[in-house]
């Protein structure tokens, strides 16, 4: 077992302490590949995917459609959009809890001891959950379109609306994955998703006029990322303004990207 | 023969808590060695400095050669590493678990599926391998983990207390397991607070206990260093202990350690026990237990440090 101790030509240190970039890829989909196997024996997840979002639709449309806009087909034509916002911000909550799970039970520990690029568990799970996002997202739009709604743009727009949901997700999903990693429990990271998530979306333009609010509350609602977000994708859906909300919804989740990536990244460093 | 794992002067600090203060230890290519210790003592920090996971804050460490700091992606190549509990996905089968690691580590999609096949039959999954892993039991989560470990035909592997929480029959399949390797080639360092552990598979043993390593030995050097015996005994009458304690201080020159109703010390003269049971007999002491036995982990600890294995702080956490 010479060779192993005395590499008969030890290789270039940098050359090999990097991995390749097609190999980076290939470890991401792979640990991608993983992640969206999970709900295949995960049942929950897939409700949480796909009946989830239905239900939502379907409870929105048929309870509240009539009270706030005269008709369920009414009401989705202004709220779907908001619906839409709010089921990804949801998503990011399942986000911290994998990651949670993954460090709690080892998983990160065996990763980060292969020979793999650094940033592979991370990318191929962010990989996964755009799928994850733009099933649940077809879903939300096939079934609202089912119950009346009608998208009053172009295709490009829809595009657009993916992709800003997708780049906004992306970004606040560093929030419950910070909470992730300072918290011992998966179940410590639902928590976040009523505590943030329920008051940011409820507060804001996603399913009624902002002007039914009292003034305080329109004060907040004005600079609520979810109503730039929702204001945005909305427009981008029925037409309306897009370029100021979805300029302010960008610059949000730079912001909360730039946070709590670095926070989330230093207490990981911490926790191992 | 020589050293895949080397290591000098590990120094590792969390906050205010010294992890490691000042470890060498060396494994020799295709040996077990067995780091001994209590809760805390420091030996999961030495593991994950080892893996790549930590880095240390003083000292140095070499696995085949490679820096575990400036040539990780190098060590990473070499070993695998299997934790306290077990690192397997819950939520993928166990034919799925082996798949991924296969592929991570480059093999093709059939090649890894080779690998995991012969992998699960090796250790008795072949029957569960389409099952999620959470319907396993521990004893199977923990096999599937050291399976998971040795996908890639690591050169050296590292256990951090692989037998805790198993029952004897799974522990010695273990055992089994750990042996077939190293006669293969490959090195292990293994982690455990058994001392029985150690014996059963280790070539050389360090204890190491609050972050310091105290002995180094084979086995039985270090059973020879701890030495003696343990004699106790019991009168039938705890108003007799005193007259007890007397009778073993004199024949055995030592100090007993002495408790309400057993009086023990520490004996290397095998014909002390009967003259013991003599001396009390003549006094009319009647003895309800007379006992030898092999010190116990805490015992050999107690005689290495001078205090015993609960007296540490509980480090675990950070650990």
């Amino acid at each position: 077992m010479t060779t192993i101790t005395h590499p008969a030509s030890p290789p270039a240190a940098a050359v090999q302490q990097r991995v390749g970039p097609l190999d980076a890829v290939r470890h991401t989909l792979t640990l991608a590949w993983r992640s969206l196997v999970q709900i295949r024996h995960n049942p929950m997840e897939l409700g949480d995917l796909s009946l989830q979002p239905l239900m939502f639709v379907a409870l929105f449309a048929y309870v509240f459609g009539g009270a706030i806009a005269g008709s369920p087909k009414a009401f989705l034509q202004f709220g779907l959009a908001g619906i839409i916002c709010q089921n990804a911000l949801f998503l990011t909550m399942n986000t911290g809890v994998a990651v949670n799970n993954d460090i709690t039970k080892g998983v990160f520990d065996r990763f980060r001891s292969l020979p793999i690029a650094r940033s592979a568990p991370l990318a191929g799970r962010i990989a996964a959950d755009v799928v994850r996002q733009v099933w649940s997202m077809a879903i939300l739009l096939g079934v609202g379109t089912l119950l009346g709604f009608r998208v009053l743009t172009n295709p490009v727009s829809v595009l657009g609306a993916v992709l800003l949901l997708l780049v906004f997700t992306c970004a606040f999903s560093w929030l419950p994955v910070l909470v992730a990693m300072l918290v011992d429990e998966p179940e410590k990271v639902m928590m976040l998703g009523f505590v943030v998530v329920f008051p940011l979306t409820f507060a804001s333009s996603a399913f009624v006029p902002v002007s039914t609010m009292p003034g305080w509350m329109q004060a907040w609602v004005a600079v609520n990322p979810a109503t730039l977000l929702v204001d945005a994708v909305r427009g981008l859906l029925v037409g309306g303004a897009v370029a100021a909300p979805a300029l302010g919804a960008l610059a949000w989740a730079a912001a909360i990207g730039a946070v709590c990536a670095p926070l989330a990244l230093r207490a990981f460093r911490r926790r191992s | 023969m020589d050293n895949t794992i080397e290591a000098h002067g590990l120094v590792k600090r969390f906050g205010a808590t010294t992890a490691l203060d000042g470890v060498d230890l060396a494994a020799r290519t295709g040996t077990v060695l067995a780091v001994l210790g209590p809760n805390g003592a420091g030996k999961t920090t030495a593991v994950r400095i080892l893996a790549t996971l930590l880095q240390p804050d003083e000292g140095r460490a070499l696995v085949g050669g490679y820096d575990v700091v400036a040539q990780a992606q190098q060590v990473r190549r070499l070993i695998a590493l299997t934790g306290q509990y077990a690192a397997v996905d819950e939520s993928l089968t166990g034919v799925e678990n082996l798949l991924m690691l296969g592929r991570l580590l480059g093999q093709s999609r059939a090649a890894a599926r080779r690998r995991a096949a012969e992998l699960l039959e090796q250790f008795s999954l072949a029957d569960a391998g389409g099952r999620a892993v959470k319907t396993y039991s521990g004893g199977m989560r923990r096999r599937l983990d050291l399976a998971a470990s040795l996908v890639g035909r690591p050169r050296v592997l590292y256990l951090d207390e692989p037998t805790t929480g198993l029952d004897p029959r799974a522990r010695s399949d273990l055992w089994e397991v750990i042996r077939d390797l190293t006669g293969d080639g490959v090195t292990v360092l293994l982690t455990t607070q058994y001392m029985e552990e150690a014996d059963q598979l280790a070539d050389d043993v360090v204890v190491i206990d609050r972050g310091r390593v105290v002995a180094v030995g084979t086995p039985d050097q270090l059973k020879a260093q701890v030495g003696r015996q343990v004699l106790r005994v019991s009168p039938v009458s705890a108003a007799d202990v005193p007259a007890v304690a007397r009778v073993v201080t004199d024949l055995s020159g030592v100090a007993p350690e002495v408790t309400r109703d057993a009086v023990s010390a520490q004996v290397s003269d095998p014909g002390l026990p009967p003259a013991v049971l003599q001396r009390l007999t003549d006094a009319d002491v009647a003895v309800a237990e007379l006992s030898l036995r092999k010190p116990s982990l805490d015992e050999v600890f107690f005689a290495l440090t001078g205090h015993h294995t609960d007296d540490n702080d509980d480090w675990s956490a950070v650990a």
